[in-house]
């Protein structure tokens, strides 16, 4: 079966310091696969070499099979790799209705239609329709994104990350910073993505990844510490010692 | 053959010393200056007023050009290019645009629009003879003076305390507020010396370069070349791409007349095709 | 539904806009004694709007936008003298000209960093003006290039000292070419402008491919441009120099400034408001407009250029698009208005 994500070998340096060491993931379809480690692991390197923010040092990304190390970020959300970003990268001018209609135009190929109005599409309209009941946004549709709650605009970020279809999808710890009456809502939309895209959830909350993940890998100084079933790596002596046993790690 | 290279190095320094101010602006402030030539401009009519009405001789001219440039920048900094720092760039090219107007059509009010002259005193003027070669004894000049003054740029900058200071500060503005360094100072004062450098090359240019009021805008480009080739993060930088830049265009000017300033501005696109941000500009 | 409702509602034409037109149309016909200015005015909004394209909708600041302009011009100049008369085939060459050399030159422009750009655009246009300056059986160098003759158009509007035919001219193409590029900013390609603006890496993010996008109305504005230029040289039956000069580079730029990047109509209002500026202060001072050209600028920029425009967006209601609140919205807050 092959995976819907891969790595081989990847490994990113700057100067002198190794920000990736020879990671080796697969992430299979449908997965729920979290990814873990200390702050300065290099979660978030690894992630950025992942979408292709990032050019990698050494070693292979591939897609479904599909080797797409030399594609730029564009090409790879096309081939359907989505991610979220930890600090919200959106279009604070914009409302989240035509952020959402972006993406969704990016998809389904229009994006680059010079002469039809924006939101002549009626499918794409629906999909959009869709997309904020999917993450409550119907409410906020037409607000400017700057001025949503913190919360909301944490669920923006997935929803235009989901809107592009993705097969595979990063999310970059998506609850940080997220105040605790809006946590349940976002953790309820990250929950019940459907089984066919396979996520890969960056996350310090030990609650979140306990709750979500089907299969755990550990990222310490940039290779991959441990990995297995969630039960096994709660279990595991050295990532308790490693990770685990310095207290809980800030939520 | 060798004259060329001799009068395209001192062409070259020429414009370092010119440029280099507003290098180091770039670099430290992350402001665009179009305006620096304006300062130039100051040290060149300056130059030509003391040295037509109050007589006074070329290379006495030469400290007050400098310094009388780097007063207008110092003050002009304190008043409006501070305020400007965290602007976005275009504000800072609407500005210094507006600047170079305004001074454009000061010096044409003022001073007329003819070019000026500046008469050499005679152990300036004229040529010596070395092994054969006829060198330019003003050229020469040039050399020593911009040799001398980029050799105590480089000292400062690599050896005092001023000059690690300056380079904390433009590595990362934030980090060297919180350790103390006095930031608001260092632009002020590298401001100032960097206009002060401009005036001093306006006033040592006037008669190569030629010194009308549409000077700052004639030479806008090559200041702005100087400075997109070398890179903002040294000395060493500008002073290459300079020379390079000086020796291509009088060799340039020599070999294919017809070519003028083609040679230059084909030169800064090729090179900026290959590395878009610079010669010498790390990789960020 | 709300959501279609809300998208038709941004381009809906509004009514203030539609009274300008008319506005424009009427100026024609009742000041005939001014159709010289009127048209100068319609060629320097034409202009200001193509600069508008890329620096109000993608975001890249140029100094050397005069090249596509001057390029036009020269084409259409050129053309009329060696080949045909024809003024639209004229304006149709000018377009195609002013969109190879943009070919050429936007994948210079479209590296590096703000101040490579500037560089580049600055370069571009300093070489052409050099070329035109140097060619001179071709382009009458600093003389200018004589010996224009433009038909009349559809066989039947001469071209007169009057300059009626000229200004509707130049109105009507202006007007036919503001409508598309309303129609393309309003367009999901303009929406990914408007990211990439905003936010390129997440624009990229999204799966908009950036370079392409950019690339793309760089070639538009640059045959806008060009375009305009054309319709200088037909109407004016005469080239010069300084249609390449920086100057007008930054005239353009200083006009787009004062009315406001970003939303089609800036570049016209600044035009409007240069032009009678110009005509003001070459009045007080004629050889020293220049001056006051600089000062407006500092001033502007000092005193901060957003809060002039907020006042005026405040003034034309809606400009950003008139948003229907849905009921009993709490986080929401209708659109910057």
């Amino acid at each position: 079966m092959t995976a819907a994500l891969e790595t081989v070998a990847l490994c990113k340096t700057f100067g002198g310091v190794t920000a990736t060491d020879r990671v080796s993931l697969v992430l299979a379809p449908g997965a729920r696969h979290a990814l873990i480690g200390p702050n300065g692991a290099g979660k978030t390197t690894l992630v950025n070499l992942l979408s292709g923010v990032l050019p990698p040092t050494a070693g292979r990304v591939l897609l479904d099979g599909e080797d797409v190390t030399d594609l730029p970020v564009e090409r790879r959300v096309r081939r359907g790799l989505g991610r979220t970003f930890q600090i919200n990268q959106l279009f604070g001018a914009m409302t989240p209705l035509e952020t959402l209609g972006l993406a969704v135009a990016e998809r389904a190929g229009i994006g680059g239609d010079l002469w039809h109005p924006a939101g002549r599409d009626e499918e794409a309209v629906a999909e959009i329709v869709d997309l904020a009941a999917r993450f409550r946004l119907t409410e906020a549709l037409e607000a400017r994104t700057s001025t949503l709650p913190y919360g909301r605009q944490r669920l923006l970020e997935i929803a235009v990350a989901f809107a592009g279809r993705p097969r595979v999808l990063l999310l970059d710890e998506p609850a940080a910073g997220v105040p605790e009456h809006e946590r349940d809502e976002l953790l309820d939309a990250v929950a019940t993505l459907p089984r066919d895209v396979a996520v890969l959830l960056i996350e310090h909350d030990m609650d979140v990844v306990f709750r979500f993940a089907e299969r755990i890998s550990v990222l310490v100084n940039g290779a991959i510490y441990a990995e297995g079933a969630p039960d096994e790596i709660a279990r595991d002596p050295r990532v308790r010692a490693a990770y685990l046993g310095d207290g809980e790690s800030d939520g | 053959m060798l004259t060329i290279l001799f009068d395209g190095v001192a062409y070259g320094m020429l414009l370092f010393v010119l440029a280099v101010g507003l290098s180091v602006t770039l670099g430290l402030m992350n402001f665009v200056n179009l305006a620096h030539g304006a300062f130039a401009m100051a040290g060149g009519y300056i130059t030509v007023v003391l040295m037509s009405r109050y007589g006074v001789p070329f290379v006495a001219c030469l400290p007050v050009a400098f310094l009388a440039a780097g007063a207008l920048g110092a003050v002009l900094e304190r008043t409006l290019y501070r305020r400007l720092y965290d602007r976005p760039h275009l504000d800072h090219v609407l500005f210094s645009i507006g600047i170079v107007f305004m001074a454009v059509a000061a010096v044409d009010y003022t001073m007329g629009s003819q070019q000026q002259n500046v008469r050499l005193p005679p152990w300036l003027s004229g040529r010596f003879d070395v092994a054969g070669v006829g060198i330019g004894r003003y050229r020469a000049f040039l050399i020593a003076i911009c040799g001398a003054l980029v050799v105590a740029l480089q000292l400062v900058v690599s050896r005092t305390r001023f000059g690690s200071r300056l380079r904390a500060a433009v590595d990362d503005r934030r980090v060297a507020r919180g350790l103390g360094i006095p930031v608001d100072a260092i632009f002020a004062g590298t401001f100032a010396v960097g206009s002060g450098l401009a005036g001093l090359g306006g006033a040592l240019g006037a008669e190569i370069l030629g010194l009308d009021p549409t000077f700052p805008l004639k030479f806008m480009i090559y200041f702005l070349i100087v400075v997109t080739v070398g890179g903002t993060r040294g000395i060493v930088g500008p002073f290459v791409a300079a020379l390079v830049l000086g020796l291509a265009d009088v060799a340039g000017k020599y070999y294919v007349p017809a070519s003028g300033v083609f040679v230059i501005y084909t030169l800064m696109i090729a090179i900026l095709l290959v590395r878009p941000q610079g010669l010498f500009a790390r990789p960020r | 539904m709300r959501v279609a409702a809300a998208f038709a509602a941004r381009h809906r034409w509004r009514r203030a806009e539609i009274a300008f037109w008319v506005f424009a149309f009427v100026a024609w016909a009742v000041l005939s004694r001014q159709a010289p200015i009127g048209n100068e005015i319609a060629i320097l909004a034409l202009f200001a709007l193509s600069l508008d394209l890329i620096l109000g909708y993608a975001g890249i600041v140029s100094l050397g936008h005069a090249a596509f302009f001057g390029a036009g011009a020269y084409a259409a100049g050129l053309f009329a003298k060696h080949l045909s008369g024809d003024p639209l085939l004229g304006l149709a060459v000018a377009a195609g000209v002013a969109t190879v050399l943009d070919f050429a030159t936007s994948f210079l422009v479209l590296r590096g960093s703000d101040l490579t750009r500037l560089m580049v655009t600055l370069g571009v246009a300093l070489v052409l003006g050099e070329i035109a300056n140097k060619a001179t059986t071709i382009t009458g160098g600093a003389d200018g290039l004589q010996g224009v003759v433009i038909a009349p158009l559809f066989g039947l509007f001469a071209f007169d000292l009057t300059g009626r035919t000229a200004f509707a001219y130049s109105l009507v193409v202006l007007l036919v070419l503001f409508v598309v590029a309303r129609r393309i900013v309003n367009s999901p390609f303009g929406a990914s402008l408007r990211a990439i603006r905003d936010n390129p890496l997440r624009a990229a993010a999204v799966g908009i491919p950036v370079r392409r996008r950019l690339v793309a109305i760089y070639t538009i504005a640059a045959t806008y441009a060009g375009v305009a230029g054309a319709l200088l040289a037909q109407t004016t039956q005469f080239v010069s120099l300084d249609a390449l000069a920086f100057d007008r580079s930054a005239d353009v730029l200083l006009m787009l400034v004062i009315g406001g990047p970003g939303w089609l109509y800036g570049g016209i209002a600044g035009a409007l408001v240069f032009k009678i500026a110009q005509d003001v202060f070459s009045g007080l001072t004629p050889q020293y407009w220049h001056f006051w050209l600089g000062l407006v600028l500092v001033v502007l920029v000092l005193t901060g250029r957003e809060r002039l425009h907020e006042r005026i967006a405040r003034l034309v209601r809606g400009r950003r698009g008139a948003v229907p609140v849905p009921p009993g919205g709490d986080a929401v807050r209708a659109d910057r208005v």
